[in-house]
């Protein structure tokens, strides 16, 4: 029983960076229907970020957070302003092969910057990110709770510009009808663009939280939880906010009770394999409306 | 002699057999070095890869993203048979072999997910062929697990190279002219409208997506056998990009176009060799620049046939498919 709570905890903590990625994924693909292959590489952007903050400039851990999220939030605008304004009206394929093109770019350009060494974040030995509590004999790290609390953060704040204000509602309106908004003032473009800035945001601060768990950041880390992380988008249910949010903690969950219990080399299967069964038994996915297609 | 150059199948074969023949006396004369030589096959190989992938994707309109799953298949197989069968009678059996376990699996796996649509079908297969992956690492006994197979007896020279591809695209050709073929088209143009026509859309996507996977078998098959080594990671998420990319390059429904782009795509790799460093960032902005300035890839859904080559001389001969 210890066991299997220490796991749940383990599991919230990756449970919420995929939450994390998983909402720019389903952000993106409910206003534009694009897989944003490159939403993967947006994160270990943000990873390395916080790594030279952190290490160079030996700042804190909240202010490379945030540097981290508005230099990510700088590169989702440039990434969507170059590569797929101009494809705005292309067949999804050309859009989608876009998007592989420019996740390699991102992967390549910086490998060739940063070489493709694997990097160790810096170990925080003191002041309260060290610390650790103990419930019973279960250990919860001070960084696990503040992976917690950071993702709350971010996604009150979500729910909140997209409920709540005018450019929220704009983003509703856009992915609910894109003509009909164009036709109400609504500026497209401007609101496509806002919505790759909230989700690359939270891909760049996903990717300090779990450089600052895991420790060690390379080019390529990027390529696995990004697709778990459009897995657990689907298993939401896709475009759906709340979905991506519970996707990602069940994915995270899934994937540490595998470990935990099972076959840790199986994990990456069994989570792709929950996603075909999802996608059979119910494609809109957990949150997800069906809709009928109409001639 | 006029004639005789109106006949299309056998200008088809005159053509094949030239081209055969001049790799033939190239390969022979020294000219295609062996390090053009592994281009060639690798070339090969991407062809049927695409053309294969292009039957289930460009004419058929079905998004998969895990081909490189099948082609593992057909790798694993025929390599197994090969290391157990030395012989050039094993080496056939085992391609034969490959590409029928890959068939097989096509359909298992086409017949729940291809109720699927666009980009949830994508994802679906991507997930396949990660299964797959994982599977071949964890079944240690048999596949040697996440170090690979070594040792894989080689046997892939041109003239099969050539009688595989050659017979790849030719069968998938007379396939997509047959009325089979015609059915999967309309399944692409409008899945509803082709329903309602009568055509039965869960068997012509189902078979389609089988024979795509039969040849993807060959591909890995034949892959495994010219490069003596194979391991899961190789037919990863990256393989199956690789061949979308050469389908969607050459134009989505365009057999020519996939062979056009996987041979563009081959010189390119070959002359960017030397700056092995920024070769696949250079690869990664070519892909970006062709996708925003024509985005429908080479040759559009149009075919390079060979009345367009006799209409040079020929002004009223036949106009090209389209």
């Amino acid at each position: 029983m210890e066991q299997f709570l220490q796991q749940i905890i383990n599991g919230i903590s990756l449970g919420s960076i995929y939450a994390l990625i998983a909402l720019g994924y389903t952000m993106v693909y409910g206003i534009i229907n694009l897989i944003n292959f490159a939403h993967g590489d947006v994160y270990m952007i943000g990873a390395y970020i916080g790594y030279y903050c952190m290490t160079f400039l030996k700042l804190g851990f909240l202010p490379s957070l945030v540097i981290a999220m508005v230099i990510c939030t700088l590169l989702g605008i440039a990434i969507e302003k170059i590569a797929y304004k101009p494809l705005r009206n292309s067949p999804r394929i050309a859009v989608l092969i876009t998007a592989i093109g420019v996740s390699l770019f991102i992967e390549y350009a910086t490998m060739f910057i940063v070489s493709a060494n694997v990097r160790s974040y810096p170990q925080i030995t003191e002041g309260l990110l060290a610390q650790s509590f103990k419930v019973g004999n279960i250990t919860i790290t001070a960084q696990q709770v503040i992976i917690l609390v950071v993702t709350v953060i971010l996604m009150v704040l979500l729910q909140f510009i997209v409920k709540k204000t005018r450019i929220g509602k704009a983003m509703r309106a856009v992915s609910l009808d894109k003509d009909a908004a164009e036709l109400m003032g609504i500026n497209v473009n401007t609101t496509i663009s806002f919505t790759f800035a909230l989700g690359s945001a939270l891909a760049g601060a996903a990717g300090v939280l779990v450089g600052l768990y895991y420790s060690s950041i390379n080019p390529f880390m990027g390529v696995m939880p990004g697709l778990k992380a459009f897995v657990a988008a689907v298993f939401g249910g896709i475009g759906i906010i709340p979905g991506a949010m519970v996707g990602g903690y069940c994915i995270g969950m899934v994937e540490v009770l595998v470990s935990g219990y099972g076959n840790s080399k199986f994990r990456d299967a069994v989570v792709f394999a929950i996603l075909i069964l999802i996608l059979i038994v119910k494609p809109a996915g957990l949150f997800g409306k069906n809709t009928r297609e109409k001639v | 002699m006029k004639k005789i150059f109106e006949n299309d199948g056998l200008k088809k074969l005159i053509l094949l057999i030239l081209i055969f023949g001049i790799v033939q006396l190239l390969i022979t004369t020294g000219i295609i070095s062996p390090y053009l030589q592994e281009t060639l096959v690798t070339l090969c190989i991407n062809i049927i890869l695409a053309v294969s992938l292009n039957l289930i994707t460009g004419f058929t309109g079905q998004l998969s993203l895990g081909h490189a799953g099948f082609m593992s298949i057909g790798a694993y197989t025929c390599a197994l048979i090969t290391l157990n069968m030395p012989t050039t009678t094993g080496f056939i059996l085992g391609v034969l072999a490959g590409a029928v376990t890959a068939a097989l699996f096509g359909f298992l796996v086409g017949l729940p997910t291809l109720r699927l649509k666009g980009d949830y079908l994508a994802i679906a297969t991507l997930g396949m062929a990660e299964i797959i992956k994982v599977i071949f690492i964890n079944l240690d006994s048999i596949t040697n697990g996440a170090a690979g197979l070594n040792n894989i007896p080689q046997f892939v020279t041109w003239p099969w190279m050539f009688l595989f591809t050659a017979g790849t695209i030719l069968i998938i050709t007379n396939l997509l002219n047959s009325s089979h073929g015609r059915a999967c088209i309309s399944i692409r143009e409008d899945e509803i409208a082709s329903e309602a026509m009568g055509i039965n859309t869960t068997k012509y996507k189902v078979a389609a997506f089988t024979i795509g996977a039969f040849f993807a078998g060959i591909a890995g098959a034949l892959y495994a056998s010219n490069f003596y080594f194979i391991e899961p990671n190789q037919f990863g998420f990256l393989k199956s990009i690789d061949v979308l990319v050469i389908v969607v390059f050459g134009g989505m429904g365009s057999i020519s176009g996939s062979v056009i782009a996987a041979t563009a795509l081959a010189v390119i790799s070959t002359l960017l060799q030397s700056f092995s460093e920024v070769r696949m960032i250079l690869y990664a902005v070519l892909l970006v620049i062709i996708m925003i300035f024509r985005p429908q890839g080479l040759m559009g859904s149009k075919e390079l046939s060979l009345s367009v080559l006799g209409r040079l001389g020929n002004s009223d001969s036949k106009k090209g498919r389209v």
